[in-house]
Formats: structure tokens, C-alpha cells, sequence
């Protein structure tokens, strides 16, 4: 699992310029190929990749499907936006996963394994329990709320969760989804991004500072900053298009990130952002 | 928010100097960019540099230029005339850096209070000096390659065990590697350690790392601690093969994402140690079977390294990097490229960049080709594509070495493929694709070079397309096999030469088949925001253009290709001066070039660069998308030059001078003709196919003679012959001669004056011209020679024909443009050696003594525009101008540090003073030279030259230095009364030895004339020169050449050579 983020493969598809047929690497135990067709995941070499992203880029998400030598109408479209996707990814029921006394409630809207490895490897218990579970019934020192699939408002039931944490003085830590899921509890809207953040190279600003850091993001839908409530404030915000990546509340121990500190894959600049929480919960 | 930013009103930039082999054309890049950045805050922009072919000291770039030596003495008078406050010293390689260093040592930037803007001196110097380095990284828990210091053999073993074998085993203090190795097996160390400590107390057993991935990153830090990477670069050629000689692709290829950004973490954790502040360079070495790493340096400057980044991922390090030295934050700044991102982020490539190093290794006698630690290349070539083996084959072709790509190329003769590939040359690429050919398996030639075999697959991709496409004759090839070979980078000039046809069909039948290349954009974003970049490439992995081709009024301009011997940044300084003209006059440009060194290919130089081959097949695809007025060929020098007549029959548009004429004046047969039917005198001369009609002529034309093929199999393509004897040697052993490979064999003058005249004409008639004298007699390339401008000891009846003759050519070759003729003169008459029909080498030296842009004027013309004649004399000038050669022999082990008919300098200087003797001074200083203190070591050559040289003697005696001589000379001197203490040669093993007197540093300048223009030396006579080169004590080969210096060092001292800007030398030139 070391250099896996989840159990299988959550993509549809995989569509890239040129494919290398031979690898070579140390750690290497088999072809992409290979492992795409052991997940029965197509995936398509030979395509113009750089169109694509115009396309992507002026429309805005799109739908789309792989057709190969069949008839275009023979595959249906699937719409993600009609399925509750963190339903399908998050686990069905609680996992422990003991390490030192200190723990935290992983809310798992469909959490990296990166960041379950990144608590645990800093000697946390974690309690990892699904998206619509009532989290305050465990007893805990944090809750980190994670990243996930899709738009937060169809995350109801974790909202309502949070507001509840709230009350509570729990001290939560959203991760890209879980951010936005943290705003909403909090009162603040969410929308829809026209151009989504999906690379390892956004520049995040810290409000207030002249520090800018690179992160790692992979989402479509964001804070909107102008509906936070007073007592939160935007903490950081994207160089390039001055969007949300961050809130954080002025007193209490509740924030979160748009993007996300544990990388893999991308630049760790802002792996503090766990070590923040961590001193919180102690 | 914290302002850290000082408002500054004068600014120091030191530039680095003329190109040489490791420090080339990326710092024009670098400098020109830091004026730009300074200029766009309103500072005074102060330079200093002697490289007059450079962008940067352009009228329009500095506000004050000194062609001045880069080094303390010098930029102390700079400085104390001009006072600035801050100084900028990461713009000028290791030259600016050391004498950055030097004056902050020795108190000169306290004493006049210049801030030394950007990194400290302190953190460059934990850069610098090994023992802080590794200091440093301790501290902070980085590795760094793991050593020991031994003084027995025991003890090496000892060290040994605990690295773990291999070893590399370093003999401290010895030269050239003498006695260094690799150790695999203890039996093996204490071999190589018995054998060392016989003659040395100490060696150095390090790990070995040869072998391992060597990665690089750039990082920029500002003031605020924000950091960033900008680019991640992979070496194919691994560890022990240094990063210059070694091709590199980015961004890496073979790293797992962990690795990569396990690397990252550590470039940037440690450019927060030392505390750099703008721009960096961190070279790793990673284990490639496990995640171990070591820190290898850190470049805390700008090199060529963040040249090659910058222009891989379209990011303006080195203007990030100067804005950020005045206090600017990463995210004040804009990304140039897109013009709404932020300057602070990490380039996305949805591309892959490869450079490959160019070499001219044949060029050099005595030289070893086998490439290693050292760094022999004298440029490189940057491709971009979208797969690996695109980039590979097109990088290939555009080092303009006569290779088609990585296949299809005349014959390589490897005599041992094993040991080629084991210790590689020049050649290894092509050893590879022979061995893949001869059924070695990838994992064998892994294991013979180290080189991963991932790269080794894409190799093998390609050898087979090969194959496939050979199994059909063209008319039958199946379209896909056709795609598959365009975008694995195969030219249409290689499917013809595979399937048996020309071209030209290869063209029309895949248009005709819908391939054709794509137009893709680098923006730096991967076409994640829209941008309004003008960097572009072609490739075959695409579907769309990035462009919709809707400009009008286009003209392109062809660039200059690789820099190398014969041909470097004066042609990038014409190409970058005739766009600005052309810009003036509202033209929309179009560059085409692929240098990554160059000016000419940064982002805000023409309306459009396409990153691409100067091939025919590329020049025409992006022809036929732009659609432009035409092309403009005079610029760039060979490489464009010889595309002129192709294209005028494909119909495409040439701008200038008629294509027609161009060939006139390429062509021998057709120039010659010209000039009896203009009655110019010519050295005689005749194309020959046998060595009995070799002799014939030789003997009616009497020796020397001057010998050139067209096919080489060793050595150099020009030799001359003094005698039958040497013809002979040369056309047997050098070169072939048969009805297939003609060999042009012509008349030599001895003793002549070679003189060259630069010129613009307008439809035939002469619109401006300079000539220039060689100080150099004939019979040294003039691209190595020593050029005055103004002539000072040319006849004036000489000056006036060579102008009557430099008419008559015009005219008749109805020139509109820039063009260059060689003469040759001696006792008044003057013969013409060459013609080219195109800017020259000579164009920026003549442009800016004479303050008059030569390009500018030819540029004008060549777009049809009313240009006044301009006439001037040489009285018009109050100065003289010195150009001189810069040499990189010490870069060349081994190579015999002696002038000929073979051009061997990689770059020059030129600077300008009162008179002729300041400016020779200046120059000599600026490319190296230490003026002579005490001690002159005299070996004078033939007696003709001895004689020659007496008078100089006397003079030297005069000025009180002390005399060591060789046998002979002594001899000779104590004939005519000068004292001279005796010096053994080298071979008779005795003391006192010339050796031993130079490499103790006894002897301040040696003069060493060899016995004839080309025979190969005794042995002596090279060794001599060598160690002169080996312990960096100055040295003149040429008897002419060392008769004027005599004068300048009479006439001239060290405390007389003004330091003035160049805007304080006043002609009436109007």
C-alpha cells in the first residue's frame, strides 16, 4: 500500500499523449498497461492531450467517454454529478488503526492513504469511519474531515456532523473536500469553479504574509470567501485566480485546506499544515 | 507587510567575459535579462565586458558599457568611477563570481559601499569552498558523496570497507588524473594504493557513484523565503560523465513521483540553508536501485544549466532572478508568459525539452575524444517535442555535425563496440544504435554504459522503425508505418534515404496523407490558462495548432544554430539586431533557432520563436503555416546561408541578396570565374581528384600550398604543405583523394597581410563598409587572429583597391544585404581569399567601433528601404578598436596550444583605447593575458624568425626583463649580445629544465615560435607550449603577433590603460 493512495483505481480512464510500452524502474513490479487491464480500466495512447485541455479549459468539465473501434452509440455517457460519488468511495464501516494515545476521527469522504499515513506516522490513533457517520459518538482528541469526490453539498450529513462538532470545540481539520465541507458547516457558500484546480504546481498564498506556497490540488468546486461568517476568515487564497484554498475560524481550533499538505503526488511544502493541527489536539 | 526592497539608482553588472568551453553564450542571455529587469525600474545600469559580439552591450541595453577585462583590477576602476550602489555578480558564470568574490575579500565593495544585490557573498561561498559545503549539509543532515583522506595502504583498505566497493580512488594534488582508478575489489585497491603512495603521501578514497542517475533542479528563493523549483533536469549520461558533456532531458523521465519530490524537498530545504536569494542551481546523484541520494553542488549563480530551464519551460529565470536580488518578492512578480499567472508557481511541460552537447573535438590536434568529468563541448542544442524520441533524432540533426538523426548517417567505424560504450567519446549515441543493430540485448548495453534503459528502449523504437520502413520501397510503404517514423522524429531526408527515394516525395506524399507536424505553444501552464506566448515548436504528436496563422506583414528570420568553433553569438547579436530592426519597421517577426544559449531565442525578442530545426523540411512547414513575405537567410550565418538556394527552387521567398548570387559565391568554380572575369586576382588554385595531380600543381605553383577536402578521415579539413613530403603525409593519412572526394589544393602566400572588409550594398552599390587589418600575417585562420580597427599599417594605395575591388563585387553580384570578403595583400597587391554574401564573425566588432549598426543598415536595405550611402574615413575614428581571440586549450587537455589555418578559438574580446597599443593591451587582458612581470622565455623557431625577432629582444632587454632561452635561441641571442640563462628542453630530462622553470612558476611569458606553419612540432616544442597552457603562463606562438606586443609593453603600462565607458570614445561618423 506504501506507494498506493487507495485500495483500487477510482478513475474511468486514462488518456495520455505517448505511452511508454518498456519501464524500468527499481521499484517497478509491472507495466501501466498491465495494471490498468487487471482494474479493467481502459486507458488510450495517441491523443492530442493538449487539445483536450483547451477544450476542458473553455467548456469547463465535460463529459466524455473512450470509443475504440465500436460505434459511438454503444457506450453510454456516465455523469458522475448524478451519483453520490463519496458514497461509493468512503468505507462502509469504522476502521482503527492504533498507534500512540492520541487520536483523531478520520472522516473519510474518500481519503488518501497518503494522509492516513501521514497521522499515523506521526504516532496517531486514527478512528477512520464513513462520511454519513454520527463521529461524535467516538471519543476523540481531532477530527479531520477529507478530501473527496465531487460537489460538498451533497455531503449533507457530514455537514450537519460538523455544526454539531462545533459545539462540541472539537478541533477539525478539513482536507480539500472535507474545506469545503468545514465552510459550509460554518455557514459559508460553495460553488462551482469554472476552470478546476487539477496540478501539483498551484501557488498558494498565506493572507497577511508574503509566503506563497506550491501545493497539490485536485478539485472543481470551492469557497466562495465574500459569505464567510465574522468570526472566520479566508486563511489562504490561489495566486493565480485568487480563489479560496484555506479558512480558518479566529478563535477556535477549526480550519482547513482547499489543497492538499500531504502531496504524493506533488511538492510537500505545506506538510506543516498536519503538524499545526497536531499541536492543537495537544 | 514587510518592504525589504531599497531603492536603488546605479547598478553594477559584471558580465563574464569572451565565450569559452564552459562559460558560453547563456550568460548573454543571463546579462541581458538582468538589464532589462534593472531598466524596468528605472536603475542606471552599469556593464562590464569585453565581449563585443554580446546582446548586452548593445547602445540600447546598458546605460554604461566598459569593454573592459572582468577581473578586480579593472572593475576597481569601474567602480570607483562610477560609484553604484549595488553590484549583480549571478550574471556572469564562474568569471563574475570569482572576481565578486576577490573584491569583497579584498575590501573593495566596503570601501566604495556596493551591495553586493541577491545571494551574500558569505552563501556563495559556502557554494564555492568544499570544506564549508560539506559542512553546511551536515548540519542539516543532507549527504553528500562519503570520503576519506588516507596516508597507508591500510588504512585505504580500511576506508574501503567501511564505503563499500567500488571505490574511487584520488590521488590529491596530482595532475590529470595521473594514477586515479577505480577500485572493485580489495586486491584491486591495494594494487592501485602500493603503486600511488610511491610517489605521493596521500590519497582520497571516495565512494563511487559512477553509475547513478544525475538530477538537477533549479530553484529561485526570494528575500521572503518563498521557494520554488522551476524545472527538474535528467542527465542520460549518468554520473561521471559531467553535466555539460552529457545530454539532458527535462523534465526527468525515469524517477518515480516520491523521488522526484523527495529531491525537490531537499533542493529547496537546503538553498533555505545557505540562505541563497534569487536564482540556484542543485545537482543531486540518485541511486538508481534505490532511493539514496547524495547532494553533488550548488550553483549559486546563473549557469548554464538555468539557461537550458529557462528555456525549457519558457520561465525568465534570470529576470525573476535580478528582480528578486533588488528585494522583490516571488509573488510581486507576474509570470512574463502568460501575463495573468503569478511569477510564483512551478512550471507544468506537456512537452519533453533535450539538449544535446555539440563537440568539434576534430578541430583540436593531440586531443582525446573520449568524453568524462571533464568539460570538452563548445555549445549545445535544445529540442522539444512531445516523446523521447522526437527530441532525440531532431537534436541530432540541428548540431549541424552532417548526422541525419540518431539513424541513417555515413558510416561510424567503431573499432572495439565494448570499449566504446565503456569508455565513451563524442560518438556514444551512435555506438549504442550499432550495438542495438548487432543483436546486444538493452540489459547488456545498460550494463556497458549505465545508461537506463529506459532511454535505451526509445533508442531501440527507432532503430526499428527503421527496419520497418526498409521492408518496403516508397510507392508501397503503408501510411501508419509512415506516421509511426514522423513522430518518432524521423526527417522526410531519412525515410528517403530508407525507402530509396528523394525528399521531396517523401513531402508531398505524406501532405498529401494529411501528416503534417502540429504547432504547439509553451506556456508554462500546460494549457491549463490561456496564454499569450509566442514560444513554439512543431511535432507530430498532435491533432490542432495552438495558432490560427491570421498576422500579416511576416518576415522570418533564420537563426545561427549551435555556437561553436567558427561560429557563435556575433551571429545570435546580427539575428537579434536585424528582428529589432524589423520590428522598427512594424514587420512582424518570426525567429527560428534552437540554441538555449542564445538571446535570440528569448521571449521578448521577436513576435514569434519557433524552437525548431533550421532543416529545409522544418523551415518550410512553418513557411507554409505562416505564410510570410519571405525569409531572411544573411543572419545566421553557414547554416541558413546554405538553405538559400534550396529554397529559391522550392519556390519559397528569400529576402536580400538573389539565391543565385549566393551560390555564385559559394560556388569555387563559379566565384572564380567572376573574379578573372572582373580581373580581381586570386590565389591560384585548382580542384584536383589524384595525388600525382596534387604534385603536378604543387610544383607549378610553387610550395606552400594549401590543401582542402571535402572528406576528412582524421584530423583537420585544411592542412598546408610546405613540401612534397607533407603533401603526401597529409593527403594520405588526413584525408582521401579520388574522382568521388576531390581535393581543392591552392597557392599559399607567405608573409601576406590578410585584411577583411564588412560591408552593406543596396542593389549593387556600396552603402558602407569597414575594413579591418589582421595583426597576425596569413596563414592563421582569421578567426583566430588579432583584428585592429582601423587599419594601422596597411598602405593606403592598398586600402584604396581593396575598395574599388569591394565595389566591383557588389555590383556585380548585385548584393542587397550584408556581406564579408577576405583579401590577402602583400606589396600592394591584394588578392581576394573568400566571399560570403551574408553577415560575418566581424559584423558586432565593426558595428560598434564604428558606432554604426551594420545590421540595422542591411536589414533596412533588405526590406526595400531608402538607405543613405554612408561614407566615412578612417581619421573619423579617434580610437583604435582590438579584437582577440579567446582559446580553451586548458579545457582541452592535451591539445597542442598552437595556431593554423584551422580555426581553434571558441570566442573573443574586443576592447578600445587611444591607441593601438592601449587597445591590444586591454584586449590581451581581457581574454587572459598577464602582462609579464620579471622573466620572458625565449624559443624563437626557425632562424628567419630569430632574426625577425632581434630587434623585439633588444626592446625587452630594454625594459629589464630577464631572458631564458633553448639551446638555439641562447646560441643565437649570445651571438648578437644578449645574456640568456640556458633552459634544457623537455626531453633532455636535465635541470635547469624549461619544465621545471614553468610548472614553478618561474617564468612570467613564453614565447615559442614553432618551425613552420603546419608541420606537425617536435615533440619539445609541444610539450612546452602544453605545460605553458597547463600552469596558466601566458603564451605566444605567433612571430608577428609577438613583435607588436614588444611595442605595446615599450610603450604602454598596466597603470596606463584607461578604464572609459565606451560612450566617452567619439568618432564623426553621422
Amino acid at each position: 500500500m506504501k506507494n498506493f493512495e487507495s485500495e483500487k483505481i477510482h478513475i474511468r480512464g486514462l488518456i495520455v499523449t505517448d505511452y511508454s510500452k518498456n519501464y524500468c524502474h527499481w521499484n517497478a513490479e509491472k507495466s501501466l498497461a498491465e495494471w490498468l487491464e487487471e482494474n479493467e480500466i481502459p486507458g488510450i495512447f495517441g491523443i492530442d492531450t493538449r487539445k483536450l485541455t483547451k477544450k476542458l479549459r473553455s467548456k469547463g468539465t465535460m463529459l466524455g467517454k473512450i470509443v475504440y473501434d465500436t460505434d459511438d452509440n454503444e457506450i453510454e455517457l456516465m455523469d458522475p454529478n448524478k451519483i453520490n460519488l463519496v458514497k461509493e468511495v468512503s468505507v462502509k464501516k469504522p476502521i482503527r488503526y492504533e498507534k500512540g494515545e492520541k487520536r483523531i476521527i478520520m472522516v473519510d469522504c474518500g481519503v488518501k492513504n497518503s494522509i492516513i499515513q501521514a497521522f499515523l506516522k506521526r504516532n496517531i490513533t486514527i478512528i477512520r469511519v464513513p462520511w454519513d457517520y454520527d463521529f461524535l459518538q467516538e471519543k476523540a482528541d481531532g477530527v479531520i474531515i477529507s478530501n473527496g469526490p465531487g460537489d460538498p453539498k451533497q455531503c449533507g450529513q457530514t455537514i450537519e456532523y460538523t455544526k454539531k462538532a462545533f459545539s462540541r470545540n472539537i478541533p477539525i481539520l478539513g482536507v480539500c473536500l472535507g474545506s469545503q465541507i468545514l465552510g459550509l458547516a460554518s455557514g459559508a457558500d460553495t460553488y462551482k469553479l469554472k476552470y478546476g484546480h487539477r496540478s501539483q504546481n498551484q501557488p498558494c498564498m498565506e493572507v497577511g504574509t508574503n509566503r506563497c506556497y506550491i501545493t497539490s490540488q485536485n478539485h472543481g468546486y470551492a469557497i466562495d470567501s465574500d459569505t464567510l461568517r465574522e468570526d472566520w476568515r479566508e486563511w489562504f487564497f490561489n495566486q493565480n485566480d485568487h480563489t479560496n484554498e484555506g479558512i480558518i475560524h479566529m478563535s477556535r481550533p477549526f480550519f482547513g485546506t482547499q489543497f492538499h499538505p500531504e502531496a504524493s503526488p506533488g511538492p510537500d511544502d505545506t506538510e506543516f499544515i498536519f503538524d499545526m493541527f497536531l499541536r492543537v489536539i495537544s | 507587510m514587510m518592504i525589504k526592497r531599497k531603492k536603488f539608482k546605479k547598478v553594477l553588472i559584471l558580465g563574464s567575459g569572451a565565450i569559452k568551453i564552459g562559460e558560453a553564450g547563456e550568460f548573454d542571455y543571463c546579462g541581458s535579462q538582468a538589464i532589462k529587469a534593472l531598466k524596468e525600474e528605472k536603475i542606471q545600469v552599469i556593464l562590464v565586458n569585453p565581449n563585443i559580439a554580446t546582446v548586452q552591450t548593445s547602445e540600447y541595453m546598458a546605460d554604461k558599457i566598459y569593454f573592459l577585462p572582468v577581473n578586480a583590477y579593472f572593475v576597481e576602476k569601474v567602480i570607483e568611477k562610477e560609484r553604484p550602489e549595488g553590484v549583480l555578480l549571478g550574471f556572469g558564470g564562474q568569471t563574475a563570481l570569482n572576481v565578486g568574490i576577490e573584491l569583497f575579500k579584498k575590501g573593495i565593495l566596503n570601501k566604495y559601499k556596493v551591495a553586493v544585490l541577491g545571494t551574500s557573498v558569505e552563501a556563495i561561498q559556502a557554494t564555492e569552498d568544499r570544506k564549508i559545503f560539506s559542512k553546511k549539509l551536515k548540519a542539516v543532515n543532507l549527504e553528500i558523496p562519503r570520503s576519506n583522506a588516507v596516508s597507508n595502504v591500510k588504512e585505504a583498505l580500511n576506508t574501503a570497507k567501511d564505503l563499500g566497493y567500488p571505490v574511487m580512488c584520488r590521488i590529491a594534488y596530482a595532475l590529470g588524473g595521473l594514477g586515479s582508478g577505480i577500485a572493485y575489489n580489495s586486491k584491486q585497491l591495494q594494487n592501485i594504493a602500493e603503486k600511488a603512495f610511491s610517489y605521493t603521501e596521500q590519497i582520497l578514497i571516495e565512494e563511487c557513484l559512477s553509475g547513478w542517475k544525475e538530477i538537477e533542479y533549479e530553484v529561485v528563493r526570494d528575500c521572503y523565503d518563498n521557494c520554488i523549483t522551476v524545472c527538474s533536469m535528467e542527465n542520460v549520461d549518468p554520473m561521471g560523465i559531467h553535466t555539460g558533456e552529457s545530454i539532458v532531458v527535462a523534465p526527468v523521465q525515469t524517477l518515480s513521483s516520491s523521488e522526484n519530490f523527495k529531491l525537490r524537498s531537499i533542493a529547496i530545504k537546503l538553498v533555505r540553508h545557505l540562505g541563497i536569494v534569487g536564482e540556484c542551481n542543485v545537482q543531486f546523484a540518485l541511486d538508481p536501485n534505490s532511493e539514496n541520494y547524495r547532494v553533488i553542488e550548488v550553483n549559486a549563480r546563473l549557469s548554464r544549466s538555468s539557461a537550458l530551464a529557462s528555456k525549457a519551460t519558457g520561465y525568465p529565470l534570470a529576470f525573476i532572478a535580478a528582480k528578486l536580488s533588488l528585494g522583490y518578492g516571488l509573488t510581486d512578480l507576474k509570470n512574463i508568459i502568460t501575463e495573468v499567472t503569478s511569477a510564483c508557481f512551478e512550471p507544468a511541460l506537456d512537452y519533453v525539452v533535450l539538449k544535446y552537447p555539440r563537440w568539434d573535438l576534430e578541430k583540436f590536434k593531440r586531443v582525446s575524444t573520449h568524453i568524462g568529468s571533464e568539460m570538452k563541448s563548445v555549445g549545445e542544442v535544445m529540442a522539444i517535442g512531445r516523446s523521447y524520441e522526437e527530441v532525440l533524432q531532431k537534436a541530432i540533426r540541428m548540431l549541424d555535425t552532417g548526422m541525419n538523426g540518431l539513424v541513417c548517417n555515413n558510416k561510424i567505424e567503431f573499432e572495439d563496440l565494448n570499449k566504446e560504450m565503456k569508455k565513451p567519446t563524442d560518438k556514444r549515441m551512435f555506438a549504442i544504435v550499432k550495438a542495438i543493430e548487432n543483436g546486444y540485448s538493452i540489459e547488456e548495453i545498460h550494463q556497458l554504459t549505465k545508461v537506463n534503459p529506459w532511454f535505451l528502449y526509445k533508442m531501440k523504437n527507432i532503430v526499428d522503425t527503421k527496419k520497418r520502413l526498409a521492408e518496403y520501397p516508397f510507392v508501397k510503404l503503408p501510411p501508419s508505418i509512415l506516421k509511426e517514423a514522423k513522430l518518432e522524429g524521423f526527417s522526410d531526408y531519412q525515410i528517403a534515404l530508407i525507402t530509396k527515394t528523394d525528399e521531396l516525395t517523401v513531402r508531398t506524399r505524406r501532405k498529401k496523407l494529411g501528416i503534417v507536424p502540429y504547432v504547439k505553444q509553451i506556456d508554462t501552464l500546460a494549457a491549463e490558462y490561456p496564454a499569450k506566448t509566442n514560444y513554439l515548436y512543431l511535432t507530430y504528436h498532435g491533432e490542432e495548432d495552438d495558432l490560427n496563422f491570421k498576422e500579416k506583414e511576416q518576415v522570418v528570420v533564420l537563426g545561427g544554430g549551435p555556437y561553436r568553433v567558427g561560429s557563435s553569438v556575433e551571429f545570435d547579436w546580427c539575428c537579434v539586431n536585424s528582428v529589432r530592426t524589423l520590428k522598427k519597421l512594424n514587420y512582424n517577426t518570426i525567429m527560428i533557432n534552437y540554441n538555449p544559449e542564445t538571446v535570440s531565442t528569448d521571449y521578448d525578442i521577436c513576435d514569434k520563436l519557433y524552437f525548431d530545426e533550421l532543416t529545409f523540411e522544418k523551415i518550410f512547414d512553418i513557411y507554409e503555416k505562416e505564410n510570410p513575405l519571405g525569409i531572411i537567410v544573411s543572419m545566421g550565418g553557414q547554416i541558413p546561408n546554405n538553405l538559400a538556394v534550396k529554397f529559391h527552387q522550392a519556390g519559397v521567398k528569400i529576402l536580400g541578396t538573389d539565391p543565385s548570387k549566393i551560390d555564385m559565391a559559394e560556388d569555387r568554380h563559379k566565384f572564380s570565374r567572376l573574379l578573372d572575369e572582373l580581373q580581381i586576382d586570386q590565389p591560384v588554385w585548382e580542384e584536383l581528384t589524384s595525388l600525382e595531380e596534387a604534385e603536378k600543381f604543387a610544383e607549378r605553383a610553387g610550395y606552400p600550398v594549401m590543401i582542402r577536402s571535402s572528406y576528412i578521415l582524421s584530423g583537420a579539413a585544411m592542412s598546408i604543405a610546405l613540401n612534397k613530403r607533407e603533401l603526401k603525409k597529409y593527403l594520405k593519412k588526413a584525408s582521401s583523394i579520388s574522382a568521388d572526394h576531390p581535393v581543392v589544393v591552392s597557392k599559399f602566400i607567405v608573409n601576406g597581410k590578410e585584411i577583411e572588409v564588412d560591408a552593406v550594398a543596396n542593389k549593387g552599390e556600396l552603402t558602407c563598409f569597414a575594413i579591418s587589418e589582421h595583426i597576425e600575417n596569413a596563414g592563421v585562420h582569421s578567426g583566430d587572429a588579432s583584428i585592429v580597427l582601423p587599419p594601422q599599417r596597411t598602405y593606403l594605395e592598398t586600402l584604396r583597391k581593396i575598395k574599388v575591388v569591394t565595389r566591383k563585387i557588389a555590383e556585380s553580384l548585385q548584393i542587397s544585404g550584408p556581406f564579408n570578403i577576405q583579401f590577402i595583400a602583400k606589396e600592394n597587391k591584394i588578392k581576394v581569399i573568400e566571399c560570403n554574401l551574408r553577415s560575418s564573425r566581424s559584423f558586432p566588432f565593426v558595428s560598434k567601433v564604428t558606432k554604426l549598426n551594420f545590421i540595422d543598415l542591411a536589414t533596412r536595405i533588405i526590406m526595400g528601404e531608402k538607405v543613405p550611402e554612408v561614407n566615412f574615413s578612417f581619421f573619423d575614428l579617434d580610437y583604435v578598436g582590438v579584437k582577440a581571440p579567446q582559446f580553451s586549450f586548458s579545457r582541452l587537455k592535451g591539445s597542442d596550444p598552437v595556431l593554423g589555418v584551422e580555426m581553434v578559438s571558441t570566442g573573443e574580446v574586443a576592447c578600445l583605447g587611444d591607441d593601438f597599443n592601449e587597445a591590444l593591451l586591454k584586449s590581451l587582458i581581457s581574454v587572459g593575458f598577464k602582462l609579464p612581470k620579471k622573466t620572458i622565455l625565449l624559443s624563437t623557431g626557425p632562424l628567419e624568425s630569430k632574426v625577425d625577432f632581434l630587434e623585439s629582444t633588444k626592446v625587452l632587454r630594454q625594459l629589464n626583463y630577464k631572458f631564458y632561452a633553448t639551446g638555439g635561441t641562447a646560441n643565437f641571442m649570445k651571438e648578437n649580445g644578449i645574456e640568456s640563462e640556458v633552459l634544457h628542453w623537455p626531453s633532455e630530462k636535465k635541470e635547469p629544465n624549461v619544465i621545471s622553470y614553468i610548472a614553478d612558476k618561474k617564468i612570467d611569458l613564453v614565447i615559442n615560435i614553432p618551425k613552420s606553419a603546419e608541420t606537425k612540432e617536435l615533440d619539445n616544442d609541444y610539450i612546452i607550449r602544453r605545460k605553458a597552457v597547463d600552469f596558466d603562463i601566458p603564451l605566444i606562438t605567433n612571430i608577428t603577433f609577438a613583435k607588436r606586443l614588444v611595442e605595446a609593453l615599450r610603450d604602454v603600462k598596466l597603470e596606463d590603460l584607461k578604464a572609459d565607458s565606451w560612450d566617452t570614445y567619439k568618432n564623426n561618423i553621422t
